[in-house]
Order: structure tokens, then C-alpha cells, then sequence
């Protein structure tokens, strides 16, 4: 009984948290299915946004502008890997690890040390955990996710223009792209850059709600990117098709991930295990569609087989 | 109007694997003119379209189409002059994306993408029409996804997406190879009605001799990586498949070799 008070005691923190990493894991989705790249830039990025947005705040910057600015961070991170791929023929993940370090150094750089914090006492925030259970605007979950529809809005609409439809292209068949006039490293880099704006963006948003940014707080993001990602396929796949559904589905599959390991830390789970059971648990969603390949061939053999032998 | 100079490609050059796939390759073709290229494994004909094409750097020698050099354009860049079909029914298309999707991104082929609506409704109904003409039905499924389509069916809108803005060249490598015999021959007819409707000059690669001979106004062999025969007008009419082996061993002093052609020959 006093775990279940304690869960639903924690389930508008986990439910906010799940929402602005469900930014984070849209960006995610723009490379890892859209583009079909595997963009490790993440980790780093994510913590430049928040690194970005809190000095900015803590010098004064208006809270939206500073957002802009993140998010701004976030595309020129994105070009770094981009063009270390596309113009200097480096594997894609291996870029994204380069480009990961080097924020590293980047972020310390931005904030003087190693962490730096905003008091929501002292300044103004456009979130905060401090707020999460106010029947306010203020309240994390509708400022976020007032944001997160605005953001789906638009990369709805942005994937429907000609530009948009050249990514979604270069994602799908490079070499029908080329032939229909696509230019397809611009648009790798355009994809790589819009996806590490948005983790940006989000990472502005994590400093803002837990009071402080870290050099390490992007730590583990693109693991937890893409189990947001398969989840929200996994639960909403079969009844969301829009393509502006499918996004909502990756916020909601973040949203449902936090839930989970909040529900599983109140159970008494040893939370230093918490990376390797996210580590584990996409690891074996990764493979589902192999095995289920595999399967399915093994399968077709064995009817073909049976119908030979009768 | 295509004017290919001297162009010579060698793969992997100074290592075992090396291989001279084009040894000097000169070729001028008008405006309207439909040739068929042939020729036994290996003997260059793709390496050609793809040097065309643009993707491959050529070794040497030049590529001007309608005057304009394009020998060290990219290959997106040239895009632009040149429609495109593959052997490999996938490779054409965006399976992920929806038939008019894919129509719509060829319509654009050469055109800078904006921020303007990938697809206007206007371009829809005009598809529609478009898709009527290859009489499979494609006009009832313009939201469907591609990757839902017969090999066939994506070799005819391939063929549609690769005609839909007017190229001044048509390249086709082996675009029916991957089809069964109906599908083949019923792309084929389209092809056929495509070109001459547009009067576009075009390259067919194609393993069928028959089809060598009876489509085009121009017929010519390809061996280690040069144009060995060149047959037209009324002397590609009257061609026959025997006088075209025989063409072919004289030119080249040797037999003709392709286990694919072969069974084409067979099944005449
Ligand atoms: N990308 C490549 N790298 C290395 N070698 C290549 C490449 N493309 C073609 N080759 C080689 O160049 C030669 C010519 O190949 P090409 O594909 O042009 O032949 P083809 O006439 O189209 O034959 P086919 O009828 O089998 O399609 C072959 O020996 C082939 O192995
Ligand atoms: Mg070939």
C-alpha cells in the first residue's frame, strides 16, 4: 500500500521527466529511423543545451531566447558530425563519438567547471520539479507538453515540405535520391543537425527542471533515446500510422520508460544497476526484429520443406 | 547531344583486383535516337551508364551532354539531364514513401527543395492521370507505400519517375532483367510508348538479343570495355540474331559469352 502511495507520489515527476526526454528522443528518431543513422553526438549535445541555456539564464538571457540559443548549439554540433562524415568519410558513429568527446571538453568550457546550478528561488525558470504537482500553467507537464505538441507540429509540417521530403528520401534509398537530384550528404548533415538541436533543446529543458547542469547529465541519452523510440513503437505501432502520431508515440515511449524505472527504484531496485537494465533491456528489443526475421525465414524453410517431403 | 570521348575507367587500380572496365570509350548519340546496348558479362555495358551517370569518377576523357560538360559533375548534380531505371526493382524507388510521394520527388529533380509543400494537390490529380497510362491500377493507390508494389510495378513507376520531368537522356541497365517474362515484356511496351511518345534519346542495356534487335533505332556491342559493334537505321531493321553472333565474332575474335544471353537466345 505505501509503495503505491509512493509511486503515484512520484508519477507526475516521472511523467514530466518522461516528456522532456521525450523531446530528446525525438530527435533520436529524426537520425536513428529517418535518416537510418546511428548518431552518438547525442550524449555530448544534450549537455551542451543545458549548459548553453544556464549560463544564459544565470547572465540574465530571456528563458526562450536561451532555448533558441540551446537549440542553435545543438544544430552546430550536429554539423560538426555531419560534415566529419560526409566531408572527411568517416563512419557515422564513429563521428558522433568524436563529436561527443570534443563537447565534452566544449561544455566544461562553456560552464567554467564541471556542473553549474539555477535556483528557481533566485531566478525565473520555465520549469521546474518544484512545481510538478501546482495546478498551475507553470506546472512542468503543461509547459512541456504545450512545447513538445507545438514541436511535433512542426516537424510535421517541416517532413512534408520539398527539403523535408529530401531527407526522408536520403533515409530511405540513397542511390534513388542521387538520381532524382538529391543531394544526399547536405542532407544527412541537415538531418544529423536538426536531430542534435532538438536533444539541445531538451537538454535546456532537463537543467531547467532539476535546478542544474552536469557535463555528464547527457550520459547514457541515445540509450535512453532509442528505447523511448522502441517502446513507443512497440505499444502505439499498431494503431498510430500518422507520421505526427508516430512522433507522439516516441514522446509517450519516453514517458512510459520513466515510469518504469521509477516504479522499479521504488521497488527497491539498487539504482546504480538502473544503466545496465536500460542497456539490457534495448539490447534485446534491438534484436527482437532479427530474431523475428530469422524466425520467419527458418519457418518458410521448413513449410517449403514439409510440403517437398509430402 | 551525348558526346562521350575517350573515357576510360579502371577499378581498384594498382592492387590485384585490379580491372580496366572501360578501355576507351567513344560514343556520339542525336537527339531522339534509342540504342540498345549488349554485350557478354563483364564487358562494361553498367560501368558505362554509371559513368554517365555520374557514379564513378571517370579516369580520363569526357562526358558532355547538349554541350554541357558534366565529366566532374556530381552525380546529384547531373541528375538533372539524365532519367534513370535500375536493374534492381529497389533501387529506384523510396519504398517507405508513398507512391505520389516518390513521383512528387522526381518532379522536382533538378529543381533547388524549399520549404514549399512536398506535394500540391494540383500535382496529385495530374498524377493520377499519369499512373492511368500504365494500366496497373497504380492510379487507385496513390497513398500506398511503394515497398506494398510488384518489382514490376515499381520498374514501371520507376520508369514513370524517371520520365515525369523530360531528361535529355534516358538511362536504362537491364531494367526488365529482374522481372518474369510477362512483367518484363509488358514494361517493356511501356518503355517503348514512353520513348517514343517524348521522343527521348535513350541507352537500353538488355541481355535479350531479340529485344536488342526489335526495340530502338540503333544496336551496339560492348567488349572488355569497348564498343565493338555499332549498327543502325535500316541495317539494325533487318538484323537477325545469327548476323548479330557473327558480328560479333568478327569484331571481337571471339565467342560470345554470357550464360544470360545465352538463354535468352534459347527461348526464341
Ligand atoms: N564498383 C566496382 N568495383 C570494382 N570492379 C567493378 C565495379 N563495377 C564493375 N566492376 C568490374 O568492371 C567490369 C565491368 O563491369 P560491368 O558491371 O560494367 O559489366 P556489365 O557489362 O554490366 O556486365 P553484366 O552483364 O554482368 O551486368 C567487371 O569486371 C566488374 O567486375
Ligand atoms: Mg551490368
Amino acid at each position: 500500500m505505501e509503495i503505491l502511495v509512493q509511486l503515484l507520489n512520484a508519477l507526475p515527476g516521472s511523467f514530466s521527466q518522461g516528456l522532456i526526454w521525450g523531446i530528446m528522443a525525438i530527435g533520436v528518431y529524426v537520425t536513428y529511423r529517418i535518416l537510418d543513422v546511428a548518431d552518438l553526438t547525442v550524449d555530448g549535445s544534450f549537455a551542451t543545451g543545458g549548459a548553453v541555456a544556464v549560463i544564459l539564464i544565470l547572465n540574465g538571457c530571456n528563458l526562450w531566447l536561451a532555448m533558441l540559443i540551446a537549440f542553435i548549439a545543438g544544430l552546430l554540433a550536429g554539423a560538426i558530425t555531419g560534415l566529419l562524415h560526409t566531408c572527411m568519410g568517416i563512419p557515422v558513429i564513429l563521428a558522433g563519438i568524436l563529436t561527443q568527446l570534443a563537447l565534452y571538453s566544449i561544455n566544461l568550457k562553456i560552464m567554467g567547471k564541471a556542473n553549474q546550478s539555477v535556483n528557481v528561488n533566485k531566478t525565473d525558470l520555465l520549469v521546474s520539479l518544484r512545481w510538478v504537482k501546482e495546478l498551475a500553467f507553470r506546472n512542468p507537464l503543461i509547459t512541456v507538453g504545450v512545447v513538445l505538441l507545438f514541436l511535433i507540429l512542426a516537424l510535421y509540417w517541416f517532413f512534408g515540405t520539398e527539403m523535408g521530403c529530401a531527407i526522408r528520401a536520403t533515409g530511405i534509398n540513397l542511390n534513388m535520391s542521387r538520381a532524382q537530384g538529391i543531394n544526399t550528404n547536405f542532407n544527412k548533415v541537415l538531418g544529423i543537425m536538426l536531430s542534435n538541436g532538438l536533444v539541445a533543446f531538451s537538454g535546456a529543458f532537463l537543467a531547467q527542471y532539476q535546478g542544474f547542469a552536469d557535463v555528464k547529465m547527457g550520459q547514457g541519452a541515445i540509450v535512453i533515446g532509442l528505447a523511448a523510440v522502441i517502446i513507443g513503437e512497440a505499444v502505439f505501432g499498431k494503431i498510430f500510422k500518422n507520421f505526427a502520431l508516430r512522433l507522439l508515440s516516441v514522446a509517450f515511449g519516453s514517458v512510459i520508460y520513466y515510469i518504469v524505472i521509477q516504479t522499479v527504484i521504488t521497488l527497491g531496485m539498487d539504482a546504480n544497476l538502473l544503466k545496465l537494465l536500460s542497456a539490457s533491456i534495448v539490447a534485446v528489443f534491438l534484436a527482437v526484429p532479427y530474431w523475428r526475421a530469422q524466425y520467419a525465414s527458418r519457418h518458410m524453410r521448413k513449410q517449403k520443406g514439409g510440403k517437398e517431403n509430402a | 547531344m551525348l558526346k562521350i570521348s575517350n573515357v576510360e575507367k579502371t577499378f581498384n587500380p594498382g592492387t590485384i583486383n585490379e580491372k580496366k572496365a572501360l578501355n576507351g570509350i567513344n560514343l556520339h548519340i542525336e537527339k531522339g535516337d534509342f540504342v540498345t546496348v549488349i554485350g557478354g558479362n563483364g564487358a562494361g555495358k553498367s560501368t558505362m551508364l554509371n559513368m554517365i551517370a555520374g557514379v564513378h569518377p571517370v579516369d580520363c576523357g569526357s562526358i558532355v551532354i547538349d554541350g554541357i560538360d558534366i565529366t566532374h559533375l556530381p552525380e546529384y548534380k547531373r541528375a538533372k539531364y539524365l532519367g534513370r531505371v535500375f536493374q534492381d526493382p529497389m533501387t529506384g524507388t523510396a519504398a517507405d514513401m508513398q507512391i505520389e510521394e516518390n513521383l512528387a520527388l522526381a518532379a522536382r529533380r533538378g529543381k533547388r527543395r524549399t520549404l514549399r509543400t512536398g506535394i500540391t494537390s494540383g500535382e496529385r490529380a495530374e498524377y493520377k492521370e499519369l499512373l492511368k497510362i500504365l494500366g496497373l491500377g497504380l492510379e487507385e493507390r496513390l497513398t500506398a507505400k511503394v515497398g506494398l508494389l510488384s518489382g514490376g510495378q515499381r520498374q514501371a513507376l520507376t520508369l514513370l519517375m524517371a520520365t515525369l520531368k523530360k531528361p535529355k537522356l534516358l538511362l536504362l541497365d537491364e531494367h526488365t532483367a529482374a522481372l518474369d517474362p510477362k512483367t518484363a515484356k509488358k514494361v517493356l511496351e511501356i518503355t517503348e510508348e514512353i520513348v517514343s511518345k517524348d521522343k527521348l534519346a535513350t541507352l537500353m542495356i538488355t541481355h535479350n538479343m531479340h529485344d536488342a534487335i526489335k526495340y530502338g533505332n540503333r544496336l551496339i556491342m560492348m567488349h572488355e570495355g569497348r564498343i565493338i559493334v555499332d549498327v543502325k537505321g535500316e541495317e539494325k531493321k533487318k538484323l537477325t540474331i545469327a548476323q548479330l553472333l557473327e558480328l560479333f565474332e568478327k569484331a571481337s575474335g571471339s565467342e560470345f559469352a554470357s550464360d544470360k544471353v545465352m538463354l535468352s537466345k534459347n527461348r526464341e
